[in-house]
């Protein structure tokens, strides 16, 4: 029978406090590498140069198409193994995490990018810019605005995605979670206090974005 | 100025601009009229290789669009744009609006462009709006700062493509005046439009086309007048 007492959830604190900087910072590190992905091959996918294209929509696609875990555990064990080299566990679940928000975030730009009126470009090639000048100065300013809703949904995406990589064994959230439930048995307690952190940072993001949106669809 | 040579466009299968030759002199006013869909638009734009011209010439001032060693953004930059929506930077102020290209492509000073820049704003009647965002602007005085952007790059040649008919009827007027004002000072305008007002008091030359192909020119006296072509006829007697 279930006894309700404070305890576990006190103690569990440390352990959860220790797992949730870990978490924050293979998201943050990760969604910010992968945002560098994203444009790069966001922008290749908008190339007219075949082979550009074609090699930013096989990246794009293998990456959406294969499970995450299957990525993580192809980057720990697969890509190690095969390069001969030792990736700790951070490393590879920045990697990871990195290259799969990466993808999703190349067609958030591309998109992005697309929604920009033609006319825009006419525009700016009219006055003589090049069409670098015209992507830099007039198109991406203005689709960087459109990214930051879907951005902010792949950050909190991402961010639950993490709890994945405690498969290998990452000191994560989810994590130490596990260890603390298996070694106390408080199953129920522990998965509260985890599910609690995480909306931690997924509620006020949620509020945020939509914030966002209501002021930038006033606009 | 501007010599085009028996310029062809085609969209895929369909030609649009089948054979078109006329020279434009500087300081000259033309005005392009003619029904929806005959391809004005699409002759403007092969003026700057906004369209990809298919076969023919267009010669700008002496460089051939279509010469692989013409350098097309030194071109664009001394042929001046205004399109019927206007094309305002959403992001920037207007007055960023103005000065980005002579910063960009000019090359010169923030100081300097805004030096030019306030000039031409006073010009078209906005001097209060420099600092405020395009989406805070009537369509009247978005167009207007989309000319003085234009000009801001001190063109050879403006092209307008119906400059008005995005706009509401009482807000036409302050657009007209500015691009009279521009004609008088002696810039070399090629103005696609349906306000046939305009065209006859302003305008040197008047192009009727129809069908991609110029039906009749002539000073507008005579256009409007006394037309030779049925078609312009037909045209003329629904327009005005
Ligand atoms: N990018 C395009 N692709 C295909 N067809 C086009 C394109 N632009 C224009 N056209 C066609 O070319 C013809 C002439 O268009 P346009 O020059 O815009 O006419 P106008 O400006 O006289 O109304 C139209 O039939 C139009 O549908
Ligand atoms: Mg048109």
């Amino acid at each position: 029978m279930y006894v309700f007492t404070t305890n576990h959830y006190i103690e569990i604190l440390p352990n959860l406090w220790s797992g949730f900087l870990f978490t924050l910072l293979i998201t943050i590190t990760g969604v910010a590498i992968g945002f560098v992905l994203g444009a790069i091959f966001g922008l290749m996918r908008l190339s007219k140069i075949k082979i550009v294209y074609g090699i930013a929509t096989i990246y794009v696609e293998l990456v959406r198409g294969t499970p995450l875990l299957v990525q993580i555990f192809f980057i720990y064990f697969g890509l190690s193994d095969f390069m001969n080299i030792n990736l700790d566990k951070l490393t590879a679940s920045i990697i990871a995490i990195a290259a799969n928000a990466g993808a999703y975030i190349a067609e958030i730009v591309r998109g992005a990018v697309q929604s920009v009126d033609k006319g825009q470009t006419e525009a700016g090639r009219s006055l003589g810019l090049s069409s670098r000048q015209t992507m830099l100065y007039i198109i991406w300013p203005q689709a960087l605005r459109r990214m930051i809703p879907p951005l902010g949904n792949q950050f909190i995406i991402s961010l639950k995605d993490t709890s994945l990589f405690s498969a290998i064994a990452v000191t994560d959230l989810m994590y130490e979670g596990r260890q603390y439930a298996s070694s106390t048995f408080a199953d129920f307690e522990s998965y509260i206090m985890v599910a609690i952190f995480y909306l931690v940072i997924t509620i006020p993001s949620m509020l945020i974005l939509r914030q966002y949106e209501r002021r930038f669809e006033r606009e | 100025m501007i010599q085009v040579k028996d310029l062809h466009k085609s969209f895929g299968e369909t030609e649009v601009l089948k054979g078109l030759t006329t020279e434009i002199k500087e300081k000259e006013v033309v005005c392009v009229i003619g029904p929806s869909g005959s391809g004005k638009s699409t002759f403007l734009r092969c003026l700057n290789m906004l369209e990809e011209i298919t076969d023919g010439h267009v010669v700008i001032d002496g460089n051939d669009l279509t010469d692989p060693a013409t350098d097309i953004n030194k071109v664009r930059s001394e042929v001046g744009m205004v399109f019927q929506h206007f094309n305002l930077f959403p992001h920037l102020t207007v007055l960023e609006n103005i000065i980005l290209a002579p910063l960009k492509v000019k090359k010169v000073t923030k100081a300097e462009a805004e030096e030019t820049a306030l000039p031409l704003l006073d010009k078209v009647g906005l001097k209060d709006k420099a600092h405020v965002y395009p989406n805070s602007l009537s369509g009247g005085q978005k167009q207007r700062v989309a000319i003085a952007r234009a000009l801001a790059m001190n063109p050879k040649v403006m092209l307008f493509d119906e400059p008005t008919s995005a706009l509401d009827p009482e807000l036409v007027g302050d657009v007209l005046a500015v691009m009279k004002d521009l004609a008088e000072e002696g810039m070399t305008m090629v103005v696609v439009t349906h306000e046939m007002g305009f065209a006859k008091e302003v305008g040197d030359r008047v192009f009727f086309i129809d069908e991609g192909v110029f039906m009749e020119e002539g000073p507008p006296s005579q256009l409007f007048d006394n037309p030779q072509n049925p078609r312009t006829q037909s045209f003329l007697s629904k327009v005005l």
